[in-house]
């Protein structure tokens, strides 16, 4: 769904906690923090893609589920 | 010398009528971690920082006025045909006493633009590493006026404006690291 | 409901405008839109990676293939510049709508 760069955690829940809890949070990991520097020659979008990808390049790409930001 | 050119960098749609819209995105027209103070910041930092990486600089600084253009887009579009009643109901009447239906430099809180929101250290390391934090905010922050919107159209725009801040954040990773390497050494390049 | 809309010009050209509709000149656009952010890119890119040959290559090969594409757009729809980076008929064409935030 998001290739990987999606993670979960479990917040702490009080029973004193006012209102209904969520229980799990979700946070994302983007591309950028595993590259260090772009190696060359790396796989390109065909141009008629790229735009709507935002990027030129698969590997950098990074997926938006609305909602799963937090 | 900067030049103009009639055309957005991304075909911005917007489908559905939704002015309370126009309000969140301010956040990225006015607001701490949107274009402007992407475009400024690092337009500004290009003077002194090391000349290897001034064209980074200069070329992002340049696109961010581009996706300043698009979100100005995104808030005319959503405002230029609304009337006072629904500028009100939306969440704009503050805004529209003072400027009518004009765009203005505030954040979503109506707080005007400020030069607090950016920094220039003349200490290469740490205006990178401002500039790397300012574009991970801004994709936080797209990712929020993603959650808050169902317009599949807006949506679209708003994602692309994401994934060019995490392509932005990785071009300012790059540039520290080669401005980490020994140029004797030629680590990079 | 606005209408596209250009405003009245005297040239020549004019025919030509009202028949190249609002769709063609939006499809166009995006045609000149999916190079041209291939070409920034590829710019910031080779900001960080100066010496990729390949890539410098692909650049200018797309910025040949663009500038003839924006040529033949601009002769249809009116120049994308100012300041002498594109021509004008009569009369001066860049006061022209639409701009880019009312399409």
């Amino acid at each position: 769904m998001n290739n990987g760069q999606l993670r979960e955690w479990y917040p702490f829940i009080s029973p004193c906690d006012p209102c209904p809890p969520i229980r799990v949070k979700t946070y994302v990991v983007p591309p950028n923090q595993y590259i260090v520097y772009q190696p060359m020659g790396l796989q390109q979008f065909p141009i008629d893609e790229a735009l709507f990808r935002g990027t030129l390049w698969p590997a950098l790409f990074s997926p938006y589920q609305p909602g799963t930001g937090n | 010398m900067w030049l103009y050119e009639k055309k957005l960098q991304y075909p911005v749609k917007v489908s559905k009528c939704d002015p309370k819209m126009a309000k969140f995105l301010m956040e990225q027209y006015g607001g701490a971690d949107g274009e402007l103070s992407a475009a400024l910041r690092y337009l500004n930092q290009r003077y002194t920082i090391p000349d290897r990486v001034i064209g980074l600089l200069t070329d992002i600084g340049t696109e961010e006025f581009a996706h300043l253009e698009m979100i100005a887009t995104m808030i005319y579009k959503l405002t230029k045909d609304s009337d006072v009643e629904q500028l009100k109901a939306a969440g704009l009447g503050a805004h529209y006493a003072a400027h009518d239906k004009a765009l203005f430099y505030s954040n979503a809180a109506g707080s005007p633009w400020t030069a607090t929101y950016i920094q220039a250290k003349g200490d290469p390391i740490a205006d990178l590493y401002e500039d790397i934090a300012a574009e991970e905010k801004a994709r936080a922050t797209y990712q929020w006026l993603i959650d808050m919107t169902d317009d599949v159209d807006l949506i679209d725009s708003l994602t692309f404006l994401r994934e060019r801040e995490i392509i932005h954040s990785q071009r300012f990773r790059e540039a520290v690291d080669i401005l980490k390497a020994d140029q004797q050494t030629k680590k990079i390049f | 409901m606005d209408e596209y809309q250009l405003q009245e010009d005297r040239s020549p050209s004019y025919a030509q405008h009202a028949a190249a509709d609002f769709e063609t000149y939006v499809k166009e656009l995006e045609q000149l839109q999916k190079i041209d952010f291939v070409l920034v890119e590829l710019t910031l890119y080779l900001d960080t990676h100066p010496t990729d040959m390949q890539a410098i290559q692909q650049y200018n090969q797309l910025a040949q293939k663009r500038r003839v594409m924006a040529e033949a757009f601009e002769l249809k729809f009116g120049p994308l510049m100012s300041f002498g980076h594109s021509f004008s008929r009569y009369p001066w064409q860049w006061v022209q709508t639409p701009w880019p935030w009312q399409v």
